[in-house]
C-alpha cells in the first residue's frame, strides 16, 4: 500500500508537469479579452469568441489547409520510399547496406539550418520558393531517417517464415503477402506513420525561412505571425485558440496510440 | 534454408531464394555470385534508391551549394555586388561578437539543458517502467511534451511569463519582466527546451531499462545491494549504450535551438543561437554570403561534436535486436 501510494504521488507529479503548460494555453484560449491578463490559471468568463475569430480570418484557415496537405502529403511519400528501404535493409543482402543505413544517422543528425540558406537560393530559383513541394522535399528528406529506422526495427521482428508457410499451403505469392505479411506488418508502417507526421506538423524553421504568402504558409508560422501585423486588436487570445487547433490531432494521437508510439520511439532510435 | 543460396538461378527461382537466404554471417562467402544472389542484390539497390537519391540530393548537394556561397559576398539587397571573395565572410564572421554571442549562448543552452534532462530522463523513465500503478496515465501524458508543435509549448511558456498575463510571471517575479532580462530570459529557454523534450530522452532511456535482467536485480538485491547501488552497479552499466545514444541525439538536437528562442525573445538581449541569427542574416537581412558562412560553420560545429562523441564513446549499438520488449 505504502508503495503505491509513493508511485501514486510520483505519477501525479509526472502528470501535472507534462499536462500543465498544455492546461494554460487551453485556459488562455477561452478567456474574453476583458480577462485575458488577469493571471488566473483557470478562466473566470468562459468564450468562444476565440475560436469564431480564428476560423473566420483567411490567415489561419489557409495556413490550417496548408499545415494538413503538406504533412499528409510528406508522410504518405516518406512513409512509402522508407518502407521499401527499410524492407531491403531488414531482408536483403546487398553492398552499400551499412552505408545507407550510416547516411540516415547522418541526415537524422544534420543541423537543418544548414539546409536553410542553400535551400533558400535553390528554391528561389527553381519556382519552388513559398511553395508546397518546397516544404514538402524537406521534410521526407528528414523524415526518411525516421521512417527508415523505425520501420527495419519493425520489420526484423516479423516473423517471415510464415510466408513460406503459407505458400507450402497453395497461397500464391501475392496472397502470402496480402493475407500474412501485409497484416503483420501494418501496424510498424502505421507507428511510423504517426510519428512522421508529428515531425512534419511541428516543423517551424523550415516553414518560416521557405514561404512567405499565406500560399504555403503552416499554422506553427501563421501562429507567429499573428503577433506582429495582425487584424486583431490583441492576438494573445487568437493564438491561443489556433495553438489549441494544432494541438488537438497531436492529443489524439497519443491518446489513442500512445503504446505504439512508445514501442516506435524505443524499437526505432535505440539502433544506434 | 540450405538450399537458398544454391538454388539454379531460373527467373521463377529467384523470387523464391530471396526469402530464403537470410542476411545471416554464415551465408556470406566470397563465391562467384549465384542467380539468385545477384536478383537479391539488384532488388536491395531498387528498393533503397529513391530514399537514398532523396537524402542526398536534398542534404549533400545543398551544403556544398551553400559552401560555394559561402565564399561569395552574396546579399540579395545588392545583388550587383555579387563577387567572389575567398575566405572573407569567415573573418567577418569569426571576428563577429555577434557570433560568438550566439556561439555561447548555444553552447550554454546545449550543456544545461542535456544535463538535467539526463537526470530528469532518467527518473521520468525509471517511473514509466516500474510504477505499479497508471503505466498507461504517465506514459501517455509524458508523449504530450513529446508530440505537442514546439511554437504552441513556447507561446504557452511566454504568456505564463509575460507580466500581468501569466500564472508564472506573476506568481515568481511580480515585479520584473523575466523575458526581458538575458539570465531569467535563458532560464526560460532552458526550462522550455527541458520541457519539450525531456520524455524523448525518458522513452530512449527506457528502451536501455527494459535490457536490465530482471534476475540480476534480485540477485544483487539478494546480496544486500541496496537500491543506490543497484542502480550505479547493475542498473547503469547495462544502459550505458541507450544513455550514450540518447546524449548524442539530443545534444545535437539541442544545438538546432531556434523554435523556442524565436517565440519566447526572439533574440533580443543577446539570448540567440547559432540557428537564430542564420535565420537572421538569411531572411531578415537577405544576406546569402553571410547566411551561408554561419550554415557552413555551424554544419562543421556538428559534424565535429558528432565525431568526438562516437570516437570517446565508440558506435553504442545496444546489443539487443528486439529493443521494444517491454
Amino acid at each position: 500500500m505504502n508503495a503505491k501510494l509513493k508511485w501514486g504521488l510520483l505519477d501525479a507529479i509526472v502528470v501535472v508537469f507534462a499536462l500543465v503548460p498544455v492546461l494554460w494555453i487551453v485556459s488562455l484560449s477561452f478567456k474574453t479579452t476583458a480577462t485575458l491578463t488577469d493571471g488566473n490559471f483557470i478562466p473566470r468568463d468562459w468564450t468562444l469568441e476565440n475560436y469564431r475569430t480564428i476560423f473566420q480570418t483567411d490567415q489561419f484557415v489557409r495556413a490550417l489547409v496548408n499545415s494538413i496537405g503538406i504533412a499528409l502529403i510528406s508522410t504518405v511519400i516518406a512513409v512509402v520510399l522508407g518502407t521499401m528501404a527499410a524492407y531491403a535493409i531488414s531482408r536483403l543482402d546487398f553492398p552499400g547496406k551499412s552505408l545507407l543505413v550510416g547516411v540516415s544517422l547522418l541526415i537524422a543528425m544534420f543541423p537543418q539550418v544548414s539546409l536553410v540558406s542553400p535551400l533558400f537560393d535553390i528554391e528561389r530559383q527553381a519556382g519552388l520558393f513559398d511553395t508546397w513541394p518546397g516544404l514538402i522535399l524537406p521534410y521526407i528528406t528528414f523524415a526518411l531517417p525516421l521512417a527508415i529506422y523505425t520501420l527495419s526495427a519493425f520489420f526484423k521482428q516479423i516473423p517471415w517464415d510464415l510466408e513460406k508457410a503459407a505458400k507450402m499451403d497453395g497461397a500464391t505469392q501475392a496472397e502470402a503477402f496480402r493475407k500474412v505479411i501485409a497484416p503483420l506488418a501494418a501496424p510498424g508502417v502505421f507507428t511510423t506513420a504517426i510519428l512522421v507526421f508529428i515531425f512534419c506538423w511541428n516543423d517551424f524553421l523550415f516553414a518560416i525561412s521557405l514561404t512567405s504568402t499565406e500560399q504555403s504558409r503552416t499554422v506553427p508560422v501563421a501562429l507567429s505571425f499573428f503577433t506582429g501585423a495582425s487584424q486583431f486588436e490583441d492576438p494573445t487570445g487568437a493564438i491561443s485558440a489556433a495553438a489549441v487547433v494544432i494541438t488537438i490531432p497531436i492529443i489524439l494521437f497519443v491518446l489513442f496510440f500512445q503504446k505504439r508510439i512508445v514501442a516506435g520511439l524505443t524499437s526505432g532510435a535505440v539502433k544506434g | 534454408m540450405s538450399i537458398g543460396s544454391t538454388t539454379p538461378g531460373a527467373a521463377a527461382a529467384g523470387e523464391q531464394t530471396r526469402e530464403q537466404v537470410r542476411p545471416e554471417r554464415a551465408t556470406r562467402r566470397k563465391k562467384p555470385l549465384s542467380e539468385g544472389k545477384r536478383q537479391e542484390r539488384r532488388l536491395g539497390w531498387l528498393l533503397c534508391a529513391p530514399a537514398a537519391f532523396v537524402m542526398v540530393a536534398v542534404t549533400a548537394y545543398p551544403i556544398l551549394y551553400s559552401f560555394w556561397l559561402s565564399l561569395q559576398r552574396y546579399d540579395l539587397k545588392f545583388p550587383d555586388e555579387r563577387e567572389f571573395v575567398w575566405f572573407e565572410n569567415y573573418v567577418t564572421v569569426l571576428g563577429n561578437g555577434y557570433w560568438w554571442s550566439a556561439f555561447g549562448v548555444t553552447m550554454l543552452i546545449t550543456v544545461v539543458s542535456v544535463v538535467i534532462e539526463l537526470v530528469l530522463g532518467m527518473g521520468l523513465a525509471l517511473i514509466m517502467h516500474r510504477t505499479l500503478i497508471g503505466r498507461g496515465l504517465v506514459r501517455t501524458s509524458a508523449l504530450i511534451p513529446y508530440g505537442i508543435v514546439t511554437v504552441v509549448a513556447a507561446f504557452s511558456w511566454r504568456y505564463a511569463w509575460t507580466p500581468g498575463t501569466g500564472y508564472l510571471a506573476n506568481l515568481v517575479s511580480p515585479e520584473g519582466a523575466p523575458l526581458t532580462e538575458r539570465a531569467s530570459a535563458l532560464a526560460i529557454i532552458i526550462g522550455a527546451e527541458i520541457w519539450k523534450t525531456t520524455p524523448f530522452m525518458a522513452l530512449l532511456l527506457m528502451a536501455g531499462l527494459a535490457l536490465v535482467p530482471d534476475d540480476l536485480l534480485k540477485a544483487a538485491s539478494m546480496d544486500g545491494a541496496s537500491a543506490w547501488q543497484r542502480f550505479v552497479r547493475v542498473m547503469l552499466p547495462v544502459m550505458k549504450p541507450a544513455i550514450l545514444v540518447a546524449l548524442l541525439f539530443r545534444t545535437l538536437d539541442a544545438l538546432r535551438v531556434f523554435d523556442n528562442i524565436y517565440v519566447l525573445t526572439a533574440g533580443a538581449n543577446n539570448t540567440s543561437s547559432v540557428s537564430m541569427i542564420a535565420y537572421n542574416n538569411l531572411i531578415r537581412g537577405l544576406n546569402l554570403g553571410i547566411g551561408s558562412t554561419m550554415s557552413v560553420l555551424i554544419f562543421l560545429t556538428v559534424a565535429i561534436i558528432a565525431f568526438v562523441f562516437v570516437k570517446l564513446f565508440g558506435t553504442a549499438a545496444p546489443g539487443s535486436d528486439d529493443g521494444s520488449k517491454r
